[in-house]
């Protein structure tokens, strides 16, 4: 899977998850302010990435460092990076 | 006797009769039934009844997400009703968000279906890595008094009530001791409940569902009938603004009828079976509560489910205390027993009655049960001028709860 298909897939994930308008799914929309997240989506929010990528992320310190959708971009690609060179 | 005065100035309905009181009151008038087969419960294996009253015309997507990912539909029904209320009530926002609006809202259950979901996925693998954080908030037993508060933004108090079917009446009666007392100027009350084969299995196994009708759903339930095989369970919601009279005043509201009176008491002596001598004391101890004499009531509108045993004790409690003069009817025929929700649905219907000086009969009233006689049936719409209304309400468990209404007439 390339880095641009696994965009694609977060984003269908999120947007189907949160109702979200596909247009506004930039990657410097912040999450909070721009997206109209709060906590308990982003709780959420992890569920749905586990679901989807098939891995475990929620003891992940690097979490909460999340602001905006780039940064939901860049760690997954990170984490499947990282999950390919240890197998 | 209460130190403020309680009126009704805004009603909201969602119910097996369509969404809106406009759709409640047309059904009723019409003699319509909400009773459909219903094939959710046709497909359980052992569940003998096939007939449930549904709310057809409630969208999920009405409701913005960020309030619906914790709402069940009792809650989404409460949402819809709630809003109706306020709209007829007129009630501008910024008498809404203060600290002396409340909610006393409850229902049986939170949500039996979205625990349906939860233990699907806890048993298969006994896993919880799906489950999603707003999961316990639909499933609260005060679930929908606070999403209610959510939606509406409301700062007074969030009052739930759990009574199963006498929750309803249970709320309106709180809401109107809440205000009569002046710890509130305004409640919004009612019961609310989603279907579930649960609930129809909860009486099915008790053999007090109704069964022989599921090819003719329209026929069922039959309260006071002889033919009359138990309940239909039903959902939906009943909404009705409460205020105080002064405030109703203040502001011009439409006062649609009076809060007089309530009483709930409790009956020890048997978890499930009614006593005819507790539900008489609930509705004496209700006109008590507004000092009235039993021959002042003009209708009374009878909890009656359609159950052998129910409907017989009222009966016996309605002779005993009001004897044969005083006309009685259920609307449970038309609606089925929408549970939680009855109490308000069902007085909104009184307070239609009241309106319109025109009393609505018991559908599937077809012939009088020998031990459902000795009172005055309504069988057909027969006009009236309605001053006082008395409304039951009981439940499993042994709770009973009885509301006067009263026309409202402003030298009290």
């Amino acid at each position: 899977m390339t880095d641009k298909e696994i965009i694609e897939k977060i984003n269908t994930a999120l947007a189907e998850e949160f109702e979200l308008d596909e247009a506004s799914m930039l990657p410097e929309a912040h999450l909070f302010d721009d997206l109209e997240l709060d906590s308990l989506d982003l709780v959420d929010m992890v569920i749905v990435l586990e679901q989807t990528f098939g891995f475990k992320i929620r003891e992940e310190e690097e979490i909460r460092s999340i602001r905006t959708l780039g940064d939901i971009h860049a760690f997954v690609i990170r984490k499947r990076h990282q999950r390919l060179q240890s197998s | 006797m209460p130190l403020n005065r309680v009126v009704v100035t805004g009603m909201g309905a969602v119910s097996p009769l369509g969404r809106g009181t406009g759709a409640l009151f047309k059904g009723l008038s019409g003699g319509k039934s909400g009773i459909r087969f219903q094939p959710e419960t046709a497909a359980v294996r052992g569940l003998r009844s096939h007939v449930a009253g549904r709310v057809m015309d409630v969208d999920p997507k009405e409701v913005p997400r960020k309030y619906r990912r914790s709402m069940s539909a009792g809650s989404l029904f409460a949402a819809v009703a709630a809003q109706e209320a306020l709209v007829q009530g007129n009630l501008p926002e910024d008498l809404r968000t203060r600290e002396d609006f409340g909610v006393a809202i409850g229902s049986t259950v939170g949500s039996v279906g979205t625990l349906e979901g939860f233990f699907r996925e806890y048993f298969s693998g006994f896993c919880l890595e799906r489950m999603r954080s707003t999961l316990f908030f639909k499933i609260m037993n005060h679930s929908p008094a606070a999403n209610v508060t959510q939606i509406l933004g409301i700062r007074g108090r969030t009052l739930a009530p759990a009574a199963a079917c006498s929750t309803g009446c249970q709320t309106v009666g709180i809401g109107f001791e809440t205000i009569a007392s002046g710890k509130q100027r305004f409640m919004l009350c009612g019961g609310t409940d989603e279907f579930h084969p649960l609930f129809t299995a909860t009486f099915d196994i008790m053999n007090a569902a109704s069964t022989r009708y599921n090819e003719h759903p329209h026929r069922t339930p039959r309260p006071f009938d002889r033919d009359r095989d138990g309940v239909v369970c039903a959902e939906g919601c009943g909404i009705l603004l409460l205020e105080s009279l002064e405030s109703a005043l203040e502001r011009g509201a439409p006062i649609l009828a009076e809060v007089a009176g309530f009483a709930t008491l409790s009956d020890p002596s048997h978890i499930a079976n009614p006593d005819a001598a507790s539900i008489l004391s609930c509705m004496q101890a209700c006109l008590e509560n507004a000092d009235l004499k039993p021959k002042a009531i003009d209708y009374i509108n009878a909890h009656a489910t359609a159950t052998t045993e129910g409907d017989a004790a009222e009966c016996e409690a309605i002779r005993k205390l009001f004897g044969g003069a005083t006309a009685v009817s259920s609307l449970k025929g038309h609606l089925g027993h929408t549970m939680a929700a009855s109490g308000t649905l069902e007085l909104m219907a009184c307070i239609f009655m009241m309106q319109q000086n025109r009393m609505l009969p018991t559908l599937n009233l077809d012939h009088v049960d020998p031990a459902c006689e000795g009172i005055r049936h309504v069988r057909r719409v027969e006009e009236k001028s309605l001053q006082w209304i008395l409304k039951n309400n009981f439940a499993l468990g042994g709770v009973n709860s009885s509301v006067l209404l009263r026309r409202f007439n402003r030298d009290g």
